[in-house]
């Protein structure tokens, strides 16, 4: 077997554990898309169009409440600049590969294959530019049809379940469950305690400016507080 | 819900623009800039856009869910409670939100 293709498949295994996240995302995305009435075709081309969960769920949220399209727009984006993180990373360990690979995998470049790519690539310097982008294809080969599929799956579910039974907390549940885990320091912690209260607090502005303008100055404090901890640290 | 339909000419701006804002992102040091550095203040930024927008977000929906008219909701707000302290406390996302969901089904039968 070639280093690449063994890369590839330590790739898909590595990845295979995310199904129990990602299936019951992706069909609680699918399900509650389609009790917002959207169509089965409009479902997919969402999910094919962004394939970034948070976002996907952000922008249903705000197109319900009917918010300014700049402001769904907006946030949804802000959702997903962390990937700008993510691609300045990679871009030292695969910018030799050809344009055209790397234009797939930037389509491909989710939380889970990136998590999974830059742990594998710092655990094993000697990693060959081919064995660098088969690990990554292969990270993201369990993700891929498991997001699309189960969104189908849920939108289904979704056209029989009666709407009164609709989840109307299922989106706080499931953005605080993504959130707390990301609280690894006490600068994530004011970054989004603060958001949170100035949020609260400035509700009365036009609808989603005060999530814009709170998140934005959590933002802020949480990455001010992260350099004049380090600053203090030396 | 406030109003179920949701405005299609909207909803198609969204799905193409955010998803190519959103490949944009991804193919920009990838594809374009190769081995650019960020400044540090921006590198630093980027690392709390998720986790201030995130909790933000579903923030007004916590304390005045719109199913009980905009009334706070004990049984809304101690899943939410119980969400954030199980997935800060065992760091997965899938535990936490089971912990929620039997919460919020569970409370109105002990109450």
């Amino acid at each position: 077997m070639s280093a690449s293709r063994e890369s590839y498949l330590r790739g898909v295994r590595a990845a295979l554990p995310f199904a129990v996240v990602i299936v019951p995302f992706a069909m609680l995305f699918g399900l509650l898309a389609s009790e917002a009435g959207l169509q089965l075709y409009e479902i997919v081309a969402f999910s094919v169009s962004v394939f970034a969960g948070a976002s996907q769920f952000a922008a249903l949220h705000l197109l319900q409440d009917q918010a300014p399209l700049l402001v769904i727009l907006a946030t949804s984006l802000a959702v997903n600049l962390r990937m700008l993180m993510y691609s300045v990373t990679l871009a030292p360990h695969v910018g030799a590969a050809p344009l055209g690979v790397r234009a797939v995998m930037a389509y491909l470049l989710v939380d889970q294959s990136f998590a999974l790519s830059v742990a594998e690539y710092d655990k094993r310097p000697s990693m060959t530019l081919p064995e660098k982008t088969a690990y990554f294809f292969g990270a993201v080969t369990p993700v891929l049809p498991l997001w699309m599929g189960s969104t189908v799956a849920g939108a289904l579910a979704g056209r029989a379940i009666p709407p009164e039974y609709a989840l109307d907390f299922a989106v706080p549940i499931a953005f605080l469950a993504m959130t707390a885990p990301m609280i690894r320091s006490w600068p994530h912690a004011l970054a989004a305690g603060l958001s949170v209260v100035l949020t609260l607090v400035l509700t009365f502005l036009p609808y989603g400016t005060g999530l814009l303008v709170g998140s934005t100055i959590g933002m802020a404090a949480g990455a001010g507080f992260e350099y004049w901890r380090e600053k203090a640290a030396t | 819900m406030i109003d179920p339909n949701i405005d299609r000419v909207q909803f198609w701006i969204v799905v193409v623009v955010l998803g190519l804002a959103t490949y944009a992102i991804r193919f920009s040091f990838l594809g374009l800039l190769g081995n650019r550095v960020l400044p540090g203040w921006l590198q630093r930024s980027l690392r709390y856009t998720a986790v201030a927008v995130l909790p933000a977000l579903v923030a007004p929906a916590v304390l005045w869910p719109p199913a009980t008219g905009g009334e706070p909701d004990a049984a809304r707000l101690l899943a939410a409670v119980v969400t954030m302290v199980v997935g800060l406390a065992t760091r997965q996302m899938i535990i936490a939100a089971l912990a929620g969901v039997v919460t919020l089904l569970g409370l109105p039968f002990l109450l």
